[in-house]
């Protein structure tokens, strides 16, 4: 247990907290880069995975992407795509690789949402008089966002745990200190950043939990109960309902 | 393709201990999932804890839970151990949720059928529940085979030798060829444990083969 007494002494020690290489600036490198790939991939996946949710056209593509996504190892693609793209472009490489990454989780979220929306509520819309447009973004968005908020939940872990392996392809984040650690023999430098690593990822995840639960309307809170005699109250109903998402990406 | 030719011994050799370390974590993960999985299925109580619990195990990034294993552990930071456990506990996490969800999947009355005919509770879970929970374990595991075989890349960072040896040497040397081999063999690895297990399951359960093969699929999801 030294050796942890030795990681969160690392972690106090105020020069870890100043000036280059600090641990402040490690953290807002590996929150750019996975903010820049998780914003790039939601404008490209959201988009792309509502029009196949509302269309219906193209859930193969869906059902492939993620499938093959998780076949391919994310620490061998970065070295791919930094060697294709030349040591000069190593930081917009990565930064395509993680959003790559995140791309199919958040498809699947996006087209999830909608794909779960009971039938009869996008008929009953239809009937009222809706437009098309109407109802993508009054019934179908509102309705899928959790679900969206689910697979955006994997995507940013995806991401925030591949971001840990850039630093060994010489870029920062908080990977940095652990890769160095390991070659010059730090274990407390390597521990304690691990342990930062760590509680950053559990906390985006409790953050992104939190945003699933949030955003499942309220109307669904209290009304969406599938049998109104048996269900015993809203807040159940929503714990059992969409919230739970797929997470099998990992890295 | 040269690069390739004069290096099929490494390759090969790195192919098999990429297998050869693939399993252990896939086998683990199912065998300790199957309790877990049964207890989180059957209490409430115990579902939330457990699924949370390892909800934030598979939250933790693969080289950080590398980098923190060995002290906690009290074994060597370069040992296969290591590697071996980390990857365990994520396909822990992965099927833990994959046994709890196969096992709600068999239909209530074929279970209370099972009772009246007389199966202890013992017997019920071996001879009906798990049998007929097949289909989604199957779908599980496949995700965790697929994902261990990925995942096992990042060991070369902390010095155990897989396939993650040619992304690793093949950036340091400048050899594009090395890292695109590295990439092309992860991904035949995955595929030849997901086809195995696709055999085994059809081997193991003759009953689902005339059903169409995409049920267990949807199932898992």
């Amino acid at each position: 247990m030294n050796l942890f007494l030795d990681a969160f002494a690392w972690l106090a020690d105020p020069a870890n907290w100043v000036g280059s290489g600090s641990i402040p600036q490690r953290l807002a490198e590996h929150l750019r880069y996975t903010g820049l790939a998780v914003l790039v991939a939601s404008l490209i996946a959201v988009p792309l995975g509502w029009w196949i949710g509302h269309t219906g056209r193209g859930r193969e593509l869906v059902v492939g992407l993620t499938g093959a996504a998780r076949a391919l190892p994310s620490f061998g693609l970065l070295f791919l795509f930094v060697m294709v793209a030349g040591v000069l472009q190593r930081e917009p490489a990565s930064v395509v690789v993680l959003m790559l990454l995140a791309v199919p989780p958040i498809l699947a979220g996006a087209y999830a949402g909608f794909e779960v929306i009971d039938r009869r509520i996008i008929d009953a819309a239809r009937a009222m008089g809706m437009t098309e447009w109407q109802i993508l973004w009054k019934v179908e968005v509102p309705l899928g966002l959790p679900l969206l908020f689910g697979g955006l939940r994997s995507g940013v872990l995806q991401v925030v745990a591949t971001a840990v392996l850039i630093s060994y392809i010489g870029l920062g984040g908080l990977g940095y200190d652990i890769v160095q650690g390991i070659e010059l023999r730090r274990f407390d430098q390597m521990l304690g950043s691990a342990i930062l690593i760590i509680a950053l990822a559990l906390l985006l995840d409790a953050a992104f939990a939190l945003l699933e639960r949030w955003a499942v309307p309220r109307g669904v809170r209290a009304g969406r109960l599938p049998e109104p005699r048996t269900a015993p109250t809203g807040r159940r109903a929503t714990a059992e309902s969409p919230a739970t998402t797929e997470r099998e990406e990992k890295n | 393709m040269t690069w390739v030719l004069n290096n099929l011994g490494l390759i090969l050799e790195l192919t098999l201990e990429h297998i050869r370390l693939s399993i252990l974590p896939i086998v683990l993960g199912f065998l300790i999932a199957i309790p877990l999985g049964w207890v989180a299925y059957r209490y409430r109580l115990t579902r939330g804890l457990i699924l949370t619990l390892v909800g934030l195990l598979y939250t933790i990034p693969s080289l950080a839970l590398f980098v923190i294993l060995p002290p906690l552990l009290g074994i060597g930071f370069l040992s296969e151990a290591n590697v071996i456990i980390a990857l365990t506990i994520y396909a822990v996490a992965i099927m833990a949720r994959s046994v709890a969800d196969a096992l709600a999947s068999v239909d209530p009355d074929v279970r209370q059928a099972a009772t009246a005919v007389g199966y202890s509770s013992w017997g019920r879970f071996w001879g009906v529940d798990f049998p007929l929970a097949g289909p989604v374990l199957l779908a599980g595991l496949r995700v965790v085979a697929v994902s261990t075989v990925s995942l096992l890349t990042v060991g070369i960072v902390v010095g155990v030798q897989s396939l993650g040896y040619l992304f690793t040497n093949g950036y340091e040397r400048g050899i594009l060829a090395s890292v695109l081999t590295g990439v092309v063999m992860t991904v035949l690895v995955a595929l030849l444990f997901d086809r195995v297990l696709v055999l085994l399951g059809r081997l193991l359960m003759p009953w689902t083969r005339t059903r169409t093969a995409p049920l267990a699929k949807g199932a898992a999801a």
